[in-house]
């Protein structure tokens, strides 16, 4: 008799199912972003001598684009060009813009002729700031929304109620433009408990990191902890008024069991999408919550990308944020079967 | 001496509201003793939830307000701290639900849920609330436990869910259970083997239940007595015997009337009682059953002005109606004659 290998568990063979078409996704992402970088605007009448002046930047000198035009090989099929593209994010690729020779180690996601630098350290540099950013005001809106959504859903109609549905309410409708202005204007300029924001990495002094980037966490979780206040607060009455809440008092349990495990529980599922894909978006809101605070991030990395109009600079940031967009739903997907069984299947 | 397990007095579950003051239950009173069943049948919303989950604790934290008494085993629980009632709940009392599904927490598996109910009134670890479950489960009929326990409740059939239900609630051996309306949402097949089941249990353990439907016919066999509520108060109150073969109120007769007959297969289960049940803000004057009574104008008046107090119209046996023994006699006679005339017609009709 031989013995049979246990049936992996129902989570494990879905995590694989969904690595293995996040995989495929991820080829059909980057297809569609080299196209609409390097197709449309050919069908759009742009001629491949225009594309390739665009990719060196501003004032390009004729031998230059031609250079680039050739070494890009932009008259190629777009089969060719992905393909050479791809050769380069696993081997690399040697530039030569006829004036400067420029190798672009793997990953290479391009090179910018503007900055004179291959595009991925580029980007890799600006990681931290953002990482640091994003994390931060993540874990602040979604411990502080889901906590003033859950108070407030227990003491409904009471004054705390009221004040923390109206602020969020305009959480929900201020631009992070207007709270961070005003947020450096008081606790920066006015009361200087924050002076001089500026990014200072964590390896290096983790309190200066820290206390640097406590008014961009404020302002950028505000806005989402404001939704998120809201949607736990009505998924909160919700759920409470489920059959199954009944039931887990008629068994006797503490009330703190009864909100925290059977209700909480079952409230928090829909916020864990909305949370995986909002870190996935969250590049938007990093964008303006750096240009506000002069970070040099990600986002602000893009916003010079568009206005010096580099295109292996956008082509680059967008590929990222299309990345992260699918490992996002890739961690939704994961986090949803592992909180909610009846999504196994 | 009986062993009075559960003496319900004068109970009154007011729930204020913008429209006015809803009187779900008004004044309801029955004792149950050990090892067995009473029957709460009335239409839907006249009180019977709002009774059982009062008995349970379970409406602290509504606005709603609780006179009268519920004593059991001896204790008064109107009044009593939460977290005493909290104690008893589940393991000196339990109850399962008309709805099983949704009564179960889609997001934790079956024997988790059972566990949790052991865990908290037993000072045991895990592992043992865990085989507990297995073996409840076994108990209650579910085959394959051990691993069935593992299953989260939309892996589970209507009945079986029922039956882990019931599971949970007999975790910690209640001397009292209440079943609302188990079998509602099940299907015709199930019905009748979750009810043995709860009869089956209840020898076993020995323990009180209260079973509540809009069915007389789901009562008829496992109820030792009867009560009738009609807009949260008591109709008729008996023995399950005296309350089928001489139903002493004109709204038990309507019931009667309209059980499903195993000597007819019709396919309208129903012939409902006509006019639709009363609201509970404006409780219609005298006796709230007069606007669908056909009896009504035979008490000189009294049914619209006067309350009828409970009387006796048999030993041990309530009614709250204005006939007199005279009057409810002959009306019962005409009504039986009518409805066996009205039948043979029917399988005649059938047969031609
Ligand atoms: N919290 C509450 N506030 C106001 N009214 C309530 C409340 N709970 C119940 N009621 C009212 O009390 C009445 C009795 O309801 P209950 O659920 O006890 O009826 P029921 O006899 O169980 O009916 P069903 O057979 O449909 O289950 C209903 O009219 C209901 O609207
Ligand atoms: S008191 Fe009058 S209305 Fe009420 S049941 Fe009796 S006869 Fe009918
Ligand atoms: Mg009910």
């Amino acid at each position: 008799m031989t013995a049979r290998a246990p049936a992996p568990h129902p989570v494990i063979t879905f995590i694989v199912r969904r690595l293995i078409a996040t995989v495929f996704l991820l080829i059909v992402v980057s297809m569609i972003t080299f196209a609409i970088f390097f197709l449309l605007p050919r069908l759009a009448g742009q001629t491949t001598r225009g594309l390739a002046s665009q990719y060196i930047g501003r004032n390009p000198t004729p031998a230059a684009v031609h250079a680039i035009e050739q070494q890009l090989g932009l008259d190629a099929p777009l089969p060719v060009q992905y393909g050479r593209f791809l050769r380069g994010i696993v081997l690399g690729e040697h530039f030569n813009a006829g004036t400067s020779k420029a190798y672009c180690p793997p990953p290479c996601f391009g090179y910018s002729f503007k900055n004179q630098q291959p595009v991925w350290p580029m980007m890799v540099s600006g990681l931290p700031v953002t990482i640091s950013l994003a994390a931060g005001a993540a874990i602040l809106w979604l411990v502080g929304g889901v906590a003033i959504g859950v108070i407030s859903a227990l003491r409904r109609g009471t004054l705390f109620d009221r004040f923390s549905m109206g602020v969020a309410l305009a959480g929900v409708s201020l631009p992070i433009f207007f709270t961070g202005l005003i947020a450096l204007e008081l606790f920066s300029y006015k009361w200087p408990i924050f002076p001089n924001v500026q990014f200072v990495p964590f390896t290096q002094n983790p309190l200066l990191w820290a206390r640097n980037l406590v008014l961009p966490w404020i302002v950028l979780a505000f806005l989402y902890a404001a939704l998120y206040a809201r949607l736990t607060r009505a998924g909160m009455l919700e759920t409470m008024s489920e059959d199954y809440i009944r039931t887990a008092r008629a068994k006797g349990l503490p009330e703190r069991t009864v909100i925290f495990k059977h209700g909480l529980r079952a409230a928090l599922t829909p916020i864990v999408t909305i949370f995986g894909m909002d870190i996935g978006l969250l590049l938007g809101g990093a964008i303006l919550t750096e240009v506000t605070f002069s970070l040099h991030g990600l986002g602000l990395f893009t916003v010079e990308a568009i206005q010096n109009q580099d295109l292996p600079e956008i082509l680059g940031v967008t590929l990222l944020a299309a990345f992260f967009i699918v490992i996002a739903n890739l961690v939704v997907d994961v986090l949803y079967a592992v909180v909610d069984p009846r999504v196994r299947r | 001496m009986p062993d009075t397990l559960l003496d319900v007095a004068d109970l009154r579950i007011h729930f204020p509201t913008s429209d006015g003051l809803v009187k779900a239950v008004d004044g309801i009173s029955f004792s149950l003793e050990r090892g067995q069943t009473l029957g709460i049948v009335g239409e839907s919303g006249s009180g019977k939830s709002v009774t059982s989950l009062g008995i349970m604790g379970l409406h602290h934290g509504t606005n709603a307000q609780i006179t009268g008494h519920i004593k059991l085993d001896g204790e008064e629980l109107v009044g009593a701290t939460p977290g005493r009632v909290r104690e008893l709940r589940g393991s000196k009392m339990a109850m399962i639900f008309q709805d099983p599904l949704s009564s179960l927490h889609p997001y934790y598996t079956i024997g988790a849920q059972i566990a949790e109910a052991y865990l908290v009134h037993n000072q045991v670890g895990k592992k043992v609330a865990h085989k507990h479950a297995i073996d409840l489960l076994g108990r209650v009929g579910i085959p394959q436990p051990a691993s069935r326990a593992d299953d989260y409740p939309h892996q589970f059939s209507g009945g079986m869910r029922q039956r882990a239900m019931i599971a949970m609630a007999l975790s910690c051996d209640p001397e009292l259970l209440i079943a609302d309306e188990p079998t509602t949402a099940l299907d015709v097949t199930v019905q009748a083997q979750i009810l043995d089941l709860i009869w089956d249990l209840q020898q076993e353990y020995h323990s009180a239940v209260i079973i509540i439907t809009h069915d007389l016919g789901v009562v008829a066999e496992l109820s030792d007595d009867i009560l009738v509520m009609y807009a949260g108060r008591m109709a008729e109150y008996g023995s399950a015997e005296d309350t089928f073969d001489q139903p002493g109120h004109p709204y038990t007769w309507g019931l009667l009337a309209s059980m499903p007959r195993i000597d007819e297969a019709r396919l309208e289960r129903l012939v409902p009682i006509k006019g639709t049940p009363p609201s509970l803000i404006n409780v219609p004057s005298g006796c709230a059953f007069h606007p669908r009574c056909r009896y009504a104008g035979f008490t000189g008046g009294r049914s619209q002005t006067e309350v009828p107090e409970l009387r006796e119209v048999s030993p041990g046996h309530l009614a709250a109606c204005h006939l007199t023994g005279d009057q409810r006699r002959k009306f019962r006679t005409e009504l039986v004659l009518e409805e066996t005339e009205a039948s043979t017609a029917r399988m005649t009709q059938g047969e031609a």
